[in-house]
């Protein structure tokens, strides 16, 4: 049946104008800008600028710096997501299992949600600084070389931990969720078909969560491309030596801090086409789920 | 209980709290660890390991934060650090919660030319997250002279695809006769909306103000590129200032004040609204 | 109170006509019931009534005023909805008052007015209740209370008992009529079910295919429907239809000659008798029929059968002398009670 509606004409205009016009000024005009100054060159006085079709593109996809920040996000996008979801996994399987006390385990695991990336990144850094971190002092002690300041993997490992430490709340809940949905009776039907604890879960509950798990997979890609902007700009500003600069990083250090206008919008254009994509992939399996109730 | 009946015998119960006790453990002791530096004088805090338990100096470290030792460093008290972030916090989720509510009324309960094209306008804004638009964002904004204004905090990320989308599919659960039968009691738009439809969404306000709360909270990249003054910053930048310029002079015990300041009213809004909240984020994401 | 007119009212969505022009001339009190099957548009002319749904042309009048372009609010009518439409977060009260409050009747008035409609409707313990609380048939009460406390010159209902008990269902509809002829209010009944319509009924309207086919009283329609639609959905079991041609003595059915009535001679009609209208004779007399099943109800059982020469036919007996199947029977129709209607057409025969 077709929706009731209000016959008015004018006042729809007028309540969707405010989120319009919020869209229109800070998204849609500065993503177009973005859009034209990747095919410009400018001087950084913004005294003169040029067309030059791609050419903006060909110099960032043959960049050494913009492949090594691709390496870098890579590497540091699946291990962020691989770990925060395997810990929750892991947790809220064993949540699930208790008869009681679910909750207060809930209230105690959701705290992460609440702290920004950026003081994320910060305590981490306060545990594993090299001269006072808690946690540190017995890397040092067991004769480990301890310093993320100076050594790039050491600073990597970091910036993951703190990305999939915050993480974990959000996949948590979401994991919760899902076993949630999981019919009891299929588990006790496995049960008395004599499967056990571990072969029920892998036969069982890890393919009925697959939508929870494949959903959640594109979310901590999109977190772990862009929202921990704040923990690599507040732990260790790309480096040691860019081993940890990622896209969005470079993105804000080309334009802001050196000024090239022209790459910086044309790693935006690239960075925008990955968020489009992921969007799309996210909303197709969205729609699906919709069908399926 | 059939509910517990698989996986219930006492040895995977004891397995289970085992690793969960171990989750929280990890999960916690980040915040644990920076909660008890707090309380510790910096001689203590720079001398590793820190002890497990509260020192003696939290009333000292605290009462030197709050009473201009913050300010010495940054350049601005705590006080005024929490007043903007707590501005921008609640701002930024009434403002979204007020314009994206307002859009989803129009775009379900009215039908008009361009309805659909405002739809997918509001929608595809979930593509173009600040991240991939920072620098012409940032021109717009010294156009606009929004640079260090609470507006210009504030304005930009009050839009919202998501909390449209989440109002919509709400929406349109409602029955149709549920506005008939408004619109037959004299009901006009204005009436229904504040008498039957505001009340009826109440716990998804709810949900997503917790949300939006945290958002504006956490808020990283946008209030660093739109401050420039050391008094329009929000606590997580002048956190991130007072640790960049770190130096043997830094008064860690400070930092670590600060930095509880600055994750405690989120966890408290999470954990005192975590009905609502964990309601809200599961539905509004799905 | 009011009157009110339909003239001519059509109804299309797009070139789709829904409503094919409906006229009525409604007396001021009067009861009328809109009946038809699902989809033949009853409930869409009743909306285009209420304002919900705009009309497409013709004319509608309440109180002698012209309301085509009326806001449901301004016609000063009230509607019960099939699934009640209570507001969920209000309670039995202020579901009730809410009308009254939006058209500025507060305090002692408003609460006195509730008050009495919610005692005529047994309603006064579950004032502070919200509608989850209460049972389906309160919640139709509710739904009832709303409408009645308005006071407005018509009330719409749509299918209003159609999600109660069968039990619920006939109580409620004792009660609708007694409210209805106590409060004087002019009343629109959607329902597709014939013993609501019949027996709430002051006229009926009954549609099929947007089209209103016959508009008058419940005997009327029964004792001479309009159309063959009329006469297979009103009556139950329906009546039975079968072709036949008029003959000098009356019509002849397969290759009996019955005297009943008698239209042209040698003219192909299609003969219309009620179950109830037929007696069973002992075989031999009459129209043969073999019984090939038997509904026993109790007081009454349907025999169907067929008739020789092809033609199914219901017949009503008592239950007492129920009769099996295999059985060779006899039917007399009563004489005068047939109903004769043009196979091209539908409509009936004089």
């Amino acid at each position: 049946m077709n929706r009731a509606t209000f016959p008015h004409r004018l006042l729809p205009y007028l309540l969707v104008a405010p989120q319009l016009a919020i869209s229109l000024v800070f998204f849609y005009w500065p993503a177009a800008q973005a859009l034209r100054q990747s095919t410009q060159r400018e001087d950084p006085f913004g005294l003169a600028t040029q067309f030059v079709g791609l050419a903006n593109f060909r110099a960032v996809l043959s960049d050494p710096a913009w492949l090594n920040a691709l390496r870098v996000t890579v590497v540091f996008s699946a291990w962020t997501a691989f770990l925060s979801m395997a810990i929750a996994l892991l947790l809220a399987t064993q949540a699930e299992k208790l008869i009681r006390g679910k909750d207060v385990y809930r209230t105690l695991l959701i705290w992460p949600y609440a702290v920004a990336t950026a003081i994320a990144g910060m305590l981490w850094l306060f545990l594993f600084n090299p001269s006072f971190g808690t946690l540190a002092w017995p890397l040092r002690q067991i004769g480990i070389r301890w310093d993320p300041l100076l050594n790039g993997t050491q600073a990597m490992g970091l910036v993951i931990a703190a990305a999939a430490w915050k993480q974990i709340s959000y996949n948590f809940l979401f994991f919760v969720a899902g076993l949630q949905a999981i019919p009891k009776s299929l588990l006790e039907a496995a049960a008395i078909d004599g499967a056990g604890g571990a072969r029920r879960f892998w036969t069982i509950t890890f393919p009925l969560l697959a939508p929870t798990t494949f959903f959640l997979l594109v979310v901590n890609t999109v977190y772990a491309l862009f929202d921990t902007f704040g923990i690599i700009h507040a732990v260790t500003g790309g480096g040691p030596g860019r081993a940890t600069e990622t896209l969005v990083y470079k993105v804000y250090n080309d334009g802001f801090v050196n000024l090239q206008l022209g790459s910086s919008a044309a790693q935006s254009v690239i960075l925008m086409a990955i968020v489009i994509a992921l969007t799309a992939i996210q909303f197709r399996y969205i729609e699906r789920r919709v069908h399926y109730g | 209980m059939a509910e517990g009946m698989v996986g219930a015998s006492r040895s995977g119960q004891w397995v289970a709290h085992f690793l969960l006790v171990i989750g929280v453990i990890v999960v916690a002791f980040p915040i644990y660890y920076v909660t008890i530096a707090s309380t510790h004088p910096i001689q203590t805090i720079l001398r590793p390991p820190l002890p497990l338990l509260p020192g003696d100096a939290g009333l000292a470290n605290y009462a030197e934060a709050i009473g201009g030792g913050v300010g010495r460093i940054g350049g601005v008290g705590v006080g005024r650090l929490l007043w903007n972030t707590t501005l921008v916090a609640v701002s930024v989720a009434v403002g979204k919660i007020v314009i994206s509510i307002a859009s989803a009324y129009a775009i379900v309960f009215f039908r008009f030319p361009l309805r659909m094209v405002f739809f997918w306008l509001i929608f595809i804004t979930l593509m173009l997250p600040v991240e991939v638009r920072i620098l012409p964002t940032y021109k717009v904004m010294v156009d606009l002279r929004l640079i260090d204004t609470y507006a210009g905090l504030i304005l930009p990320l009050i839009a919202s695809a998501t909390a449209t989308l989440l109002f919509r599919q709400f929406f349109m659960t409602i029955p149709n006769e549920l506005l008939e039968a408004a619109r037959v009691d004299g009901a006009g738009p204005w009436r229904f909306f504040r008498d039957i439809l505001l009340p009826l969404s109440a716990t998804n306000i709810a949900a997503l103000f917790v949300i939006t709360f945290i958002y504006g909270w956490t808020q990283y990249l946008w209030p660093l590129l739109v401050t420039n003054s050391n008094s329009m910053n929000t606590i997580i930048i002048a956190l991130r200032k007072m640790i960049s310029f770190a130096d043997a002079d830094t008064p860690w015990n400070l930092v670590m004040v600060t930095c509880v300041f600055a994750i405690l009213p989120p966890i408290l809004v999470v954990v005192l609204m975590q009905r609502w909240f964990v309601k809200g984020l599961v539905e509004t994401e799905k | 109170m009011a009157t009110v007119a339909l003239r001519d009212v059509r109804k299309s969505y797009g070139t789709n006509a829904v409503i094919h022009g409906v006229s009525i001339e409604i007396a001021d009190g009067e009861f009328i019931v809109i009946v038809g099957p699902s989809g033949c548009g009853k409930s869409t002319l009743l909306r285009m009534v209420a304002g919900l749904e705009p009309i497409t042309s013709g004319t509608i009048e309440i109180g002698g005023r012209v309301v085509n372009d009326l806001e449901p609010r301004a016609r000063d009518i009230a509607m019960v909805f099939q699934n009640y439409a209570l507001y969920p977060h209000m309670s039995v009260f202020d579901n009730m008052a809410y009308g009254l409050r939006i058209g500025g009747i507060r305090g002692a008035e408003l609460r006195a007015r509730v008050e009495q409609t919610a005692a005529m409707l047994e309603l006064t313990p579950y004032l502070d209740r919200k509608p989850r609380q209460l049972s389906g048939g309160q919640r139709q009460r509710v739904a009832m209370g709303r409408a009645l406390v308005r006071g407005p010159a018509a009330f719409l209902l749509d299918e209003p008992l159609s999600n109660l008990d069968a039990k619920l269902r006939v109580g409620m509809r004792l009660r609708i009529k007694d409210l209805q002829r106590s409060v004087g209010t002019t009343a629109l009944y959607v329902t597709h079910d014939q013993v609501e319509a019949m027996t709430l009924a002051d006229r009926l309207i009954v549609m099929n295919g947007g089209v209103a086919e016959q508009i008058d009283t419940p005997m009327r329609i029964y004792l001479e429907p309009a159309t063959t639609f009329v006469a297979g959905f009103i009556g139950s079991p329906a009546m039975n239809i079968l072709p036949a041609q008029g003959t000098e003595q009356g019509v002849l059915l397969g290759a009996v000659p019955l005297a009943l009535g008698r239209p042209a001679p040698g003219r192909d009609v299609l003969l219309g008798i009620r179950p109830e209208d037929l007696t069973v004779a002992p075989e031999g007399e009459g129209l043969p029929l073999t019984i090939r099943a038997v509904e026993l109800l109790g007081a009454d059982a349907y025999a169907h059968g067929e008739i020789a020469g092809g033609g199914e036919m219901v017949v009503r007996v008592p239950g007492k002398k129920a009769l099996s199947p295999g059985a060779r029977v006899g039917v007399l129709p009563a004489p005068g009670l047939a109903h004769f209607f043009d196979p091209a057409t539908g409509r009936r025969l004089p």
